[in-house]
């Protein structure tokens, strides 16, 4: 058998990777270990939330699908930060785990030269440091050009309940266990992750008059820029809020060393954001409550997520007896059933920092990775990098540039570059704080930041650019029509500038200066004159206008970032000889070996000292060459 | 940076004894061929030696040598170190000899390079170690001691510290929105918080500035019609100092004529002295230059003839002061007073003449006074100390300022917080710190987040 590109792993990851491969008409495989876990929530039923929302929109403009899917599957949805500024509100749907990975699977199977394959890959063909191919778990060869490694949390995965482990995926399938000592041979540095995973209750068992209901919005969303609502706004599935009680900490501290994480069980490094509750009970002791969500995982009748709920915030590795006592001892869930026990899961990914800004390993040629491989946790964030992965691979063997997002760019690449240079310690989940120009990485924005890249790499088709430059065309005509258009002090005008209330106008002003006003928006310009564009052109103006001297200073930083970023560092460098670079700063650069100086000063330990000596070693070295 | 340097590490003739100091993998085998002593070399680290200098067969210096081995050294390299008796003569002669046997003249502040580029010490403290090298009187000197303990590191620190729980609770807010029991930080409260470090960051702005006076000195000027006797207080102000008078050429504009040191706090005496010719043309330039270095000094001294009435000349000089610190001195208050007092009531006033010192102690008493000399000299000392810290510093308040304009017009919370964090990174940027997870680490310590 031989294929262009082969996928390993179906996860969220996977299905972009592949995906796109086979979309930019390469002959794809996707080898999974179970053709029914293909796009599986194995953790919490929702997508999107702070940042993880805005990647989700970032991967629909450059014509992933993960957005689309999730329209599929809503159950519910929200536009969080709705108070604050614009740079931080993002969506965040419930999503049902019985669709979504139904609709991906239709997706799949519906595309053209994509094929699945139901089996296990537990070795790689490498001949002179060049991927050639995957042999399967029956030692069937298949070969290929390039490969993309999206194996989740399948490298010698282990579960973990109490003093319990053993070696397994979420729903019991086997781990692969010779990749990644294949990897580790092959010279990649591999790390020890843990995550884990709260239980799951019979929804049937829930007293919901002790608990806090908890709504979607009023207002339809959507993630995909092709804005197809399936869901009912006036029919979402309601989430419920409960607190811990005295009782359940009680319980915790008096059988803290029965859990996996406190009998010394683990040796991987669990994420700092995603505390399981002994956690969260023995750090912030002074806590007298911790929040729980209560989510629906499905509202389909049958199967095995039909019945469950989701106890959001109440992972831990406790034993199964210690489990049933802390459930009951939260309000509502005196009488719970448990269907599924919480868990921890430990398994191996690669130190991030041997790859390249296109995800392609500086170790093997032709060989790709992404998602949790690559050390991050999060559907949103695999799927980000899946879609890379898939885009890069295909370009690599169209003999094309890799497509690179730039830290002002995308989300998704703040992602990438952060895991590149910084490397991690533990799983890599996104926040908006990472983003150093989150102004300009919004939510409403990301077609117009990303939707060029999807049409050029051929992910994104003819009539959707159409629409796009349509939009483009419309935001600078409104532009122009807000700076033509000028309001006098006449007593009409004044009289309703009063009522907004808002200064009174001495001389004109044009309606684009008027809307700078922070009392002002479209809805009150809209008084004066006549906008003939709908809703997302006049939301992409009054942002840009009202926020105008913010934007500026952003572009501004990312500039002078740019100017870095475009000076290349040349692969022969050779840090040892250039004189009075720091010694720690001398040892990162040689271990990461930055492609830019821009890359170079987000290394921890260079320091901008070291900045400095380096231009001017480049400068006389150029001169030299 | 592989080669071994060599300098004399004190003041040139000021000292008993002199150090000649020497740094690098070198340093043993070329001390080791001018010392007539203990075989250096086998000694251990942070020792101390008695012996000769000697060129070729010749004494030339009883001396005791520090040998401080790598690492723990103030380059981290080998370090010698030559105490010898001081002397002109004598001190250059070692250095020399050092340079001779294959040492390199060290650069200015190259031993604090060295230990700033392996690690030894921070930016913030390196700077501090240049100002102490240059520091000329002992006021300045002590200043720049306490820097180098990290105590302006330490004041920043907590500055950013305050600013760092700010922007965390700000960000935790934001990527956690849904998490009721942590607080929602308001607007108002970031307000008080922003206002409060403006507050604070104004005062060490302030004190900072005061601190330029201590190093800088204060640039004086003394003006006045001629023969209202200028020289004569300049020379009755110099005179009183002798001691350390010295002849030091300003910028290319000025010409200082001397400086006299008040509680260690130099006052730069400008010359205007022969500005009033008798050449029409000339004239006309003096007055030009004499007006602007009224404008750019610190300290203006008027000087005036209260033995008679004020001329045109004596008002036009006492408008264009007005505004300035200045200090009218009423000379010749031996002869007969003609001077019309009422007119300069708004003024500070010191009577003077040149047979008496009691009108220049007054006059200096009344200088302490005006800048606050007595309590700048003995205050704690944690300011910043050169303009690259103070134009930081100056930024991060100017963004503070910026955020506290925007919770005023109730911007949102996460627009307010791009001012606040600028400061935090102007202010990281004094004491060299660059790490950009900082927030994000202290996020997961203080909040309880997660599924």
């Amino acid at each position: 058998m031989n294929y262009e590109i082969i996928v390993v792993g179906g996860g969220h990851a996977g299905c972009e990777a592949a995906l796109a491969a086979a979309r930019k008409n390469h002959k794809t495989l996707l080898v999974t270990g179970n053709i029914q876990n293909i796009a599986d929530m194995p953790c919490n039923p929702s997508i999107g939330g702070p940042a993880k929302g805005i990647i989700v929109r970032e991967i629909d403009a450059l014509g992933g699908e993960m957005g689309k899917n999730a329209d599929k599957a809503t159950l519910q949805i929200k536009l969080l930060n709705t108070k604050k500024g614009p740079a931080v509100q993002a969506l965040r749907a419930q999503a049902d785990k019985v669709i979504y990975p139904q609709e991906m699977l239709k997706t799949l199977q519906n595309t053209k030269n994509l094929t699945i394959l139901e089996s296990m890959v537990e070795h790689l063909i490498v001949e002179d440091e060049k991927v050639k191919g995957v042999i399967l778990e029956d030692e069937t060869k298949i070969t290929s050009q390039a490969v993309i490694l999206t194996t989740g949390t399948y490298l010698k995965g282990m579960i973990l309940v109490g003093d319990q482990k053993k070696s397994g995926g979420p729903h019991g399938e086997k781990p692969s266990k010779y990749l990644s000592e294949d990897l580790e041979k092959l010279g990649f540095h591999l790390l020890r992750l843990k995550t884990g995973t709260p239980q799951r209750i019979d929804k049937n068992t829930i007293d919901y008059s002790k608990t806090t209901i908890e709504q979607g919005d009023k207002e339809p969303h959507t993630f995909s820029f092709e804005r197809i609502k399936y869901y009912d706004v006036n029919n979402q599935i309601d989430c419920h809020l409960i607190y811990t009680t005295e009782e359940t900490h009680r319980i915790i501290k008096e059988n803290l060393e029965k859990s996996s994480m406190y009998g010394g069980h683990v040796e991987g490094v669990g994420p700092r954001y995603c505390p399981s509750i002994e956690d969260k009970v023995v750090r912030f002791a002074d806590k007298e409550r911790h929040q729980l969500f209560l989510e629906p995982e499905s509202k389909e009748e049958s199967g095995e997520y039909s019945n469950t709920i989701y106890l959001q915030g109440f992972s831990t590795s406790m034993p199964y007896d210690i489990q049933e006592k802390m459930v009951h001892s939260l309000p509502g869930l005196e009488k719970a059933k448990i269907l599924k026990y919480a868990y921890a899961i430990e398994y191996d990914a690669i130190d991030a920092k041997d790859l390249k800004q296109s995800l392609e390993t500086k170790i093997i040629e032709n060989l790709y990775t992404a998602g949790q491989i690559n050390g991050t946790s999060g559907y949103e964030e695999a799927a980000g990098q899946g879609l890379i992965a898939g885009i890069n691979a295909s370009l690599k063997l169209e003999n094309k540039d890799p497509l690179i997002l730039k830290r002002n760019e995308a989300y998704i690449g703040v992602l990438i570059d952060d895991l590149i240079t910084k490397g991690i310690k533990d799983p890599y989940r996104m926040l908006t704080s990472r983003a150093e120009y989150r102004l300009l990485l919004r939510n409403d924005n990301a077609d117009i930041r990303l939707r060029k890249y999807g049409h050029q790499v051929g992910l994104v088709s003819e009539e959707d650019y159409q629409k796009y430059t349509k939009k483009l065309e419309n935001i600078e005509s409104l532009y122009k029509l807000l700076q033509k258009n000028k309001i006098t002090p006449t007593k009409e005008v004044n009289d309703y500038l009063e009522i907004i209330p808002t200064a009174q106008l001495k001389d004109g002003i044009t309606l684009y200066d008027l809307l700078k006003r922070p009392e002002i928006n479209m809805h009150i310009i809209e008084h004066f004159i006549e906008i003939p564009y709908d809703y997302e052109v006049k939301e992409q103006v009054e942002i840009n206008i009202r926020y105008e001297g913010y934007i500026k200073k952003a572009l501004h930083e990312a500039e002078k970032m740019l100017a870095l970023e475009n000076k290349k560092i040349p692969k022969d460098i050779d840090y040892d000889k250039i004189p009075n670079l720091a010694s720690e700063a001398r040892e990162k650069l040689n271990n990461i070996k930055p492609t830019s100086l821009g890359q170079a000063s987000r290394i921890s330990g260079v320091n901008p000292a070291d900045i400095s000596i380096l231009i001017v070693y480049l400068r006389k070295w150029e001169n030299n060459v | 940076m592989n080669d071994t340097i060599a300098a004399i590490s004190t003041a040139l003739g000021v000292g008993a004894i002199s150090i000649v100091r020497m740094s690098g993998k070198d340093s043993l085998e070329i001390v080791s061929k001018i010392f007539k002593g203990t075989n250096l070399k086998k000694v251990q680290s942070h020792t101390l030696h008695y012996g000769y200098i000697k060129d070729q067969e010749e004494i030339i210096d009883e001396v005791l040598i520090s040998v401080m081995l790598a690492p723990k050294t103030y380059t981290t390299e080998d370090i010698v170190e030559i105490n010898c008796h001081g002397g002109i003569n004598t001190t250059n002669k070692i250095l020399e000899l050092l340079l001779l046997n294959g040492a390199r003249l060290a650069e200015p502040g190259e031993f604090t390079k060295r230990a700033f580029l392996n690690g030894r010490i921070d930016l913030a403290q390196s700077e501090a170690v240049m100002d102490l090298i240059e520091s000329k009187s002992n006021t300045e000197r002590k200043l720049a001691i306490k820097n180098v303990e990290g105590r302006i590191s330490k004041r920043i620190k907590e500055f950013r510290n305050s600013l760092k729980e700010l922007i965390s609770h700000i960000e935790v807010n934001i990527d956690y929105p849904e998490y009721y029991d942590i607080e929602i930080i308001t607007i108002n409260k970031i307000k008080d918080i922003v206002q409060k470090q403006i507050e604070e960051l104004k005062s060490l702005i302030k004190e900072s500035n005061e601190q330029e006076i201590v190093k800088a000195g204060i640039k004086t000027i003394i003006v006045g019609r001629p023969n209202v006797g200028k020289s004569s207080i300049l020379n009755s102000l110099l005179e009183f100092d002798k001691a350390i008078v010295t002849d030091v050429a300003g910028t290319t504009r000025d010409i200082v004529e001397g400086n006299i040191y008040l509680e260690g706090i130099p006052l730069n005496i400008i010359d205007t002295a022969g500005i009033h010719q008798t050449n029409d043309i000339v004239e006309k330039l003096g007055v030009e230059k004499s007006l602007s270095l009224i404008k750019e000094a610190d300290l203006v001294l008027v000087v005036l003839n209260s033995s008679e009435k004020l001329t045109k000349e004596d008002l036009e000089i006492l408008e264009k002061t007005k505004d300035k610190t200045s200090i009218v001195i009423l000379n010749k208050n031996d002869l007969q007073e003609e001077i019309e007092k009422e007119q300069l009531t708004a003024r500070n006033i010191i009577s003077t003449n040149t047979t008496s010192s009691k009108g220049t102690i007054a006059l200096k008493e009344k200088i302490k006074e005006m800048f606050n000399l007595d309590k700048i000299t003995t205050k704690d000392y944690t300011y910043l100390t050169n303009t690259r810290q103070l134009s930081l510093a100056k930024k991060a308040l100017y963004s503070l300022e910026q955020a506290l304009k925007a919770t005023k017009e109730e911007a949102p919370i996460d627009l307010v917080e791009i001012d606040i964090k600028n400061a935090f990174d102007y202010l990281g940027e004094i004491i060299g710190i660059d790490y950009r997870d900082e927030v994000i680490d202290n996020l997961f310590k203080n909040f309880c987040v997660g599924k």
